[in-house]
């Protein structure tokens, strides 16, 4: 997999360069009329990777630790604040809603729930044509053939069984099938998955996995996100680990997994669940919970919680860069590497 | 014998459109004192509603018939009458979502007391002063009794869950879910805690998840469930390493590992409907191993190790037979 | 497709999807008896006043007795102040109150629905002004802004109509918004937008249907305070006077001094139609309501009653 992206010559499908996004925290009524100075949460706070086609780059981290809002960002759901988003070549940091309609088709998100995702009052064939009427794409029987073609692609086959349901006549492992293939009539170039397997049984989680692995092949770009580090070792071509807001560490997902630089990544590694009861390792468990990203310690934002911090990292707010131990293509955030 | 003992448990549900769905088909279990015992399987697969019947917590639509024996008594006798006295003060729970579950407008401290002061077992100072211990045991200064649910973080209110679940110090602790929403490094502390807690305590943990690699790290002994029944139940290393029947296999190559460099497949299928009698294996059209038994003699669970029983046909036939 | 495993056809019917939701028209009455028998008394008003030429026993403009002539064999409700049939007064009468109240319900459905679609959907100053606006409509007293509309507009049917809905949108404005801010969150909706769909297709697609049954409910409820006010404008003598309605009946008799005469059937009869068919649209909006709104009913671990079974009675 790792080959076949580096065989992958081009400009990368997505280059996100120094993406900053903030929001307000609210000041409730006695802050705002004492005129407290506004606050802000830096969700995303200088977030940089690429991805290219044919990839899938797992982001990966705690709730509160930026992911969703950097895939939000990407898909300019939410605007952002610094950094600039290339796609495909073009910058698409400061485009108009027209030029965004036209943008949209191409890039499309998958989500968390899929008892949510879908609207309880459309059958599978009306959520499935949705998209090619709202982009006025094709005939009646073209958009049926899509429909049917997508279904297909992700399993539902034959497409005929399913056409017809409503999402509550579904499990949950073929809702989320509805909701891929519902993003792939539109053939997108980019494909953002956000937690796609969480809310699944174990049992369907790797079919769904392994349609997005498919999809892959074929070409597609593919960001994961995802706070469950099994999933993206074995699925994901590269890992990001997210924290606060900052990238700590990002390789090969088989380099970050096995030669873990940040120490922060060595620890979530350590406390994930082994499936052989013989390997009971000794977990590092970090005390304490991610700060409130309001109050961003300085320096390094994970020394308060660093079981190797020295003064230093008090201070100095570390780059990305390669450590000396790591393979080609493996950074990490951390002056002690 | 066992500390808690449960001999052929059914639950049916009376289903708001007619006829009923039977949630629980015949689950047998022994539970030791002091044991970590982890009930697994997907959604649907009765694990929670076996355990809410252990605390006679279902609702008017739910009808019982088993044995559920707590040092020798069967507290199931007399429906509501007999176990509600052991409630809490024997067995007690943390819910699914339990740190969702506190009330907004009363103090931690005050809803930990509650429990002490139904089962009067402390009122006023002397609940208090218990309280402060309990939030020191689990992890939390004592002084924060006084803060109200919003004011603790997820992690903080799950803790806060396990004190309230201990209040009235019980001998066995049924944990449903309990990491589920949990960030992992989160996951980690309360596992951590759960396991000290019951080595501290002497407490039986039951966990009940559909995360098997939480089981294997916390638990000795384990069940699988699958349409309500148990399908094989053993020592957590056994089920791992030697699983005698299909689905503890399938389930266990289904879940990703971190270091696993195996091929991650999902079991096709789906679990079958609890709503109509179920003929056969009820794992049989989701089973790589089937054979023509199956379809129409339903498994019984049976020993077929030390400590290790299954329901599963293919324990009866010689090796070689299936492939 | 190497990896993907195709899920067989059989397989799908192992899994057995869960049975079709039963329609929500008939989870209503099956659950909730007194919204069959408000429908069953609507209708029955209903088809009286469409019927009303056809059963009515008499022209009700036509004088056919003495003044507040008693009830007799000829005439069950009586003669009113003019010697008219009150029976069949009151069945005419039921045209303009039921046209009237379910005319000016749906004004007030119009209007409420589209301020609270806009309101909870776009939010920020939208939401802001409009609720304000809404606002201010909470707080102008009823009754005085009717006398006061109805005597610059003049004293039509339209008008009673226009001016019934425009007082009573706000209630259906402020449940609609409430609704709507909630589903606007709902994961399909984001993802409706984030494939590039329009605000028109997010909100007339996804965003009303899911609205429309409490917004049916509300205005069920509405038409019988639009009746009822209705009443209230022709019993102060605000309503159109060539039209005969339930509160011009109730007027004409109190104007012409019935209640010391003691013609009690003059005024208690289109009093009764009046209670009877406010009571009839309560009882459905509400039911109604309560359906769409399950966190109303008792809770799942409220009661612990379960029940024993032998197991031996199912040994089969």
């Amino acid at each position: 997999m790792t080959d076949a992206t580096a065989a992958n010559g081009g400009p990368p499908l997505l280059e996100v360069e120094g993406l900053v996004t903030r929001y307000p925290v609210p000041r409730g009524l006695v802050g705002a009329a004492a005129r407290r100075p506004q606050r802000w949460v830096q969700a995303v706070a200088g977030v940089s990777f690429r991805l290219r086609r044919g990839e899938m780059l797992a982001l990966v981290g705690e709730s509160g630790c930026g992911k969703t809002t950097t895939a939000q960002s990407v898909l300019r759901l939410v605007d952002s604040d610094a950094g600039s988003i290339r796609f495909d070549g073009a910058d698409i940091t400061a485009l108009g809603s027209g030029d965004l309609r036209g943008l949209r088709r191409r890039m499309q998100i998958i989500y968390q729930d899929p008892y949510e995702s879908l609207d309880p009052r459309f059958r599978v064939r009306r959520t499935l044509e949705e998209p090619l009427e709202v982009h006025g794409i094709g005939s009646r029987a073209e958009r049926r053939r899509e429909a049917e073609e997508a279904l297909r692609l992700t399993g539902l086959d034959p497409p005929e069984l399913f056409l017809d349901r409503y999402p509550h006549e579904l499990s949950g492992g073929q809702r989320q099938r509805v909701a891929i293939a519902a993003s792939l009539v539109l053939h997108p170039d980019l494909l953002i998955a956000d937690e796609p397997v969480s809310m699944l049984d174990v049992s369907v989680r790797a079919g769904i996995l392994e349609i997005l692995d498919d999809l892959r092949s074929r070409g597609l770009g593919i960001l994961m996100i995802t706070h469950d580090l099994s999933t993206a070792a074995r699925f994901a071509d590269r890992i990001a680990v997210m924290y606060l807001g900052r990238i700590v560490e990002e390789g090969a997902a088989r380099d970050v997994v096995t030669n873990p630089q940040h120490p922060y990544t060595q620890a979530l590694l350590s406390v994930v669940p082994k499936r052989d009861p013989r390997q009971r390792q000794r977990p590092e468990i970090l005390r304490g919970e991610t700060p409130n990203p309001v109050d961003v310690p300085p320096g390094c934002r994970f020394h308060p919680r660093c079981p190797i911090a020295i003064p230093e990292c008090r201070d100095v707010d570390p780059e990305l860069r390669q450590p000396s131990d790591a393979r080609a293509g493996h950074l990490a955030a951390c002056i002690r590497t | 014998m066992s500390l808690l003992e449960v001999h052929d448990l059914h639950v049916w549900f009376d289903l708001a459109r007619g006829g009923e769905l039977h949630a629980v088909q015949g689950v047998d279990l022994g539970l030791d004192a002091g044991e970590r015992f982890g009930l697994v399987g997907e959604s649907g697969c009765g694990k929670t509603t076996t355990i809410l019947a252990l605390m006679g917590l279902l609702p008017p639509s739910a009808s019982v018939s088993g044995r559920v024996l707590l040092d020798g008594e069967n507290v199931l006798a007399r429906g509501e009458r007999s176990v509600a006295p052991h409630r809490w003060r024997d067995v007690a729970m943390v819910f699914q979502g339990a740190m969702n579950a506190f009330n907004p407008v009363k103090r931690v401290g005050e809803q930990i007391a509650e429990p002490m002061e139904l089962h009067g077992i402390a009122e006023g100072r002397d609940a208090r002063r218990q309280v402060g211990e309990l939030l020191e045991r689990v992890g939390i200064p004592a002084e924060r009794a006084q803060r109200f649910p919003h004011e603790f973080s997820g992690g903080m209110r799950q803790r806060a869950a396990i004190a309230m679940a201990l209040a009235c110090k019980p001998k066995v602790l049924l944990a449903d879910e309990p990491t589920t929403a949990l960030d992992v490094m989160v996951q980690a502390q309360i596992l951590e805690l759960l396991v000290a807690l019951a080595d501290d305590f002497g407490l039986t943990l039951v966990l009940v998840t559909h995360d098997l690699p939480i089981v294997a790290q916390v638990c000795e002994r384990a069940a699988v469930m699958y349409a309500g029944e148990i399908v094989e139940s053993g020592p957590t290393d056994a089920l791992f390493h030697s699983p005698r029947h299909p689905y503890t296999r399938l389930l266990f190559a289904a879940t990703p590992d971190l270091y696993g460099t195996e091929e991650v497949a999902s079991i096709p299928g789906a679990p079958p409907r609890l709503d109509r009698a179920i003929v056969g294996c009820p794992f049989r059209p989701r089973c790589d191993s089937a054979f023509g038994r199956c379809v129409d003699d339903r498994p019984a669970l049976k020993p077929v190790a030390a400590a290790q029983a299954a329901a599963c046909h293919l324990n009866d036939v010689p090796q070689e037979v299936p492939a | 497709m190497t990896s993907t495993a195709p899920i067989l056809a059989d397989e799908h019917d192992l899994e057995a999807p869960p049975p079709r939701r039963r329609s929500f028209v008939w989870s209503v009455v099956r659950g909730q008896p007194q919204a069959t028998i408000g429908a069953l008394v609507l209708l029955a008003f209903v088809l009286v006043a469409v019927l009303a030429p056809v059963i009515a026993p008499y022209d009700p403009r036509e004088k056919v007795g003495a003044v507040f002539e008693p009830p007799s064999s000829e005439h069950w409700l009586g003669l009113d102040d003019g010697g008219f049939d009150m029976l069949s007064l009151l069945i005419h009468g039921a045209r303009v109150s039921l046209i009237v109240g379910f005319a000016a319900a749906l004004v007030a459905m119009l209007i409420g629905g589209t301020v609270g679609l806009l309101s909870g959907y776009f939010g920020g100053r939208t939401d802001t002004v409009l609720m304000r606006l809404t606002d201010y409509f909470i707080v102008i007293p009823d009754i005085p802004l009717m006398l006061v509309v109805a005597a610059i507009w003049g004293r039509s049917l339209t008008n009673i109509i226009l001016i019934i809905g425009l007082i009573y949108w706000t209630t259906t404005a402020r449940v609609v918004r409430s609704q709507v801010l909630s589903v606007r969150e709902r994961v399909y909706v984001q993802r409706t937008r984030a494939l590039g769909a329009r605000n028109g297709r997010i909100l007339f697609r996804h965003v009303l249907p899911q609205v429309a049954p409490l917004l049916v409910a509300i205005t069920v409820l509405s038409v019988a305070v639009a009746i009822f006010a209705e009443t209230a404008i022709a019993f102060l003598g605000l309503g159109d006077p060539t039209l005969i309605s339930w509160g011009k009946l109730i007027e004409n008799a109190f104007s012409r001094s019935a209640i010391s005469v003691d013609a009690w059937w003059a005024i208690v009869p289109p009093g009764l139609a009046v209670v009877t068919v406010v009571l009839a649209c309560t009882m459905v909006g509400r039911s109604l309501e309560d359906a769409l709104n399950p966190r109303l009913r008792v809770g799942h671990l409220s009661v612990r009653r379960f029940r024993l079974r032998e197991r031996e009675e199912r040994a089969s």
